[in-house]
């Protein structure tokens, strides 16, 4: 089994609108600087791609040992209008925590 | 003037439960109890309640808890501040007062907040821009239903000011609802930035109630929640000084520490260093959370910058219809005769003319959450229930969907079992405008007298 977020950290996913906001929160502090050059904006677009528009916007929180990604257009139109069945994407927690990652240089 | 306030979390959604709620007001020494019970389209919602009998349009849940709740807050003197007074407060302050009747408790004052209905004022105001699209309010204008201003803290504290037992607004800001308690009883000022903002990520922490408590965290042999089914609902010691430590009902399940706290302060977060409220604008990069006991965790380093000069408008105009239709499928091939039964569904609701703004076809066990990733290779479930789902301004086209999905009892491919009816709900779409807060009237009136 490959390296994925869920081995090391914990996520919620929150909505406003069309945008899906997840937060991605480090277990260990020491894993805070691997997982802000693995987790780029970029493969957390890749990994949404077949779900959200983009675009992908990562704030980091050192502070909190952690990351809020934003994820634009994510929610087919919102709470409000979404013919999905989870409209608010309060699911995609579990998404983010099954990304991939490369294994850290030992 | 009072050192520290308590005050509790009893509702975080209109649909919340309400036992947790009850446990607080009896046992959680409180001084304050804040019911947060609107989401960004309920208000349109009761608009619409209202619009067909003029006494509803308050939040229908409000009955049932304040005669759940009120025996214990009069007894333990704990003051009710809610918003669910949703499109028609003072119905809500009517009802409350029955409920209070009823009960045996007398003549219970109600303060109510007005001035977040702003219908006439944006309507007056075409040009506004729509945050979402850019587009002018015109737009949807004809179809709009409501129209209410994200009022604040200020307001609320007004409203307590006047010593009733409740408060009860419509639209407000979640967080607005727990610092209100804090300028009414500390007389902070309203330009008390550091203030302001720890009590708002205070307020924001609380305003969901059981998710900052063990609810929506665990993950079995990961993340541990003891005693979940009994889970409590949580509380803020609010200090004078602007100190905030947060606390849960004694004796219940669940579980309050820095890791709940810090999938709760980031929830429904965009730019952390800007959460904008209409008291003040949040910044939480700096926020430390501090496990001082067993569920109690002090929070500290909350920074606030000065309010906007405008309120957020959340505007309700209906958007049509969405049908939905379910059926299942198990054992071999069961995966392939879903699909084929979406094919001929979607097939067959082009030959009788229909179109939709939005249409999927979901399966239920295998890619209905997530959708499918290119690639992905998922194992094939045993079972697979089949969701076919779509968007249209046409009743009859939202409830084709449902029909001729549960036609694939007879229509489709073989064994289809568990159809259900055929479900259409009307839309009721949000939009936002921003409008400069000195065109916004704000009232208080009392209801009630002893």
């Amino acid at each position: 089994m490959s390296l994925r977020v869920y081995d090391l950290a914990h996520c919620r996913a929150g909505d406003k609108g069309n945008t899906s906001n997840i937060s991605v929160i480090c277990y260990d502090a020491k894993d805070w600087p691997f997982l802000r050059e693995v987790l780029t904006p970029e493969r957390v677009l890749k990994a949404f791609g077949h779900i959200a528009g983009g675009p992908v916007r990562r704030y980091e929180l050192p502070n909190l040992k952690a990351f809020n990604f934003v994820i634009e257009n994510a929610l087919g139109g919102g709470v409000t209008v979404s013919i999905a069945q989870d409209i608010h994407g309060k699911s995609l927690s579990s998404f983010m925590l099954g990304i991939e990652l490369p294994e850290p240089a030992t | 003037m009072r050192d520290s306030i308590r005050i509790g979390a009893g509702a975080g959604t209109s649909d919340d439960r309400m036992t947790p709620a009850l446990a607080l007001a009896e046992r959680g020494a409180l001084d304050f109890l804040v019911f947060e019970c609107l989401a960004e389209r309920t208000v349109a919602r009761e608009n619409l309640a209202r619009s067909k009998d003029p006494e509803k349009g308050y939040t229908p849940s409000l009955n049932e808890r304040l005669r759940m709740v009120l025996p214990a807050c009069v007894a333990n003197r704990v003051r009710i501040v809610s918003n669910m007074g949703a499109a028609n407060p003072l119905g809500g302050a009517r009802a409350a007062r029955r409920e209070a009747r009823e009960l045996g408790l007398g003549e219970l004052l109600v303060a109510v907040v007005l001035g977040d209905d702003v219908s006439s004022i944006v309507s007056d105001r075409p040009g506004l821009k729509l945050m979402e699209n850019g587009e002018p309010l015109e737009s949807i204008l004809p179809r709009m239903v409501s129209a209410n201003a994200y009022l604040g803290a200020d307001v609320l504290a007004e409203a307590l000011g006047t010593g009733a037992p409740i408060v009860l607004s419509g639209r407000v800001a979640d967080p607005s609802l727990f610092l209100a308690p804090m300028l009414h009883s500390f007389g902070w000022s309203a330009s008390d930035w550091p203030r302001l903002a720890a009590g708002t990520a205070a307020g924001h922490l609380l305003e969901c109630t059981a998710q900052v408590t063990g609810g929506c965290f665990g993950y079995p042999g990961k993340k541990f929640v003891p005693d979940l089914a009994n889970n409590g609902y949580p509380f803020v010691d609010a200090g004078a000084d602007g100190s905030m430590v947060l606390g849960k009902t004694p004796g219940t399940g669940g579980r309050l520490d820095t890791m709940t706290c810090t999938e709760q302060i980031l929830y429904e977060i965009h730019d952390p260093t800007a959460y904008i409220t209409p008291d003040c604008v949040l910044d939480i990069t700096a926020i430390r959370f501090t496990e001082e006991a067993p569920d109690r965790v002090r929070v500290e380093g909350a920074i606030g910058y000065p309010a906007t000069d405008t309120y957020k408008v959340t505007i309700g105009y209906r958007d049509g219809y969405i049908g939905e239709g379910e059926v299942s499928y198990g054992g071999i091939d069961a995966v392939a005769r879903a699909r084929w039964a979406g094919e001929i569904i979607q097939e067959r609701l082009r030959a009788r003319g229909f179109t939709y703004e939005d249409f999927r076809v979901d399966l239920i066990g295998l890619s209905s959450l997530h959708g499918e990733p290119p690639g992905a290779n998922r194992p094939e479930p045993y079972e697979v229930r089949l969701r076919v789902a779509g968007r249209t301004p046409e009743r009859k086209a939202a409830h084709a969907i449902g029909f001729e999905t549960r036609a694939m009892h007879m229509h489709g491919p073989g064994g289809a079992g568990g159809g259900c009816e055929p479900r259409v709900r009307d839309v009721l779409a949000v939009k936002s405008v921003l409008l400069p807060k000195h065109l916004v009237n704000t009232q208080i009136v009392v209801e009630g007298t002893l």
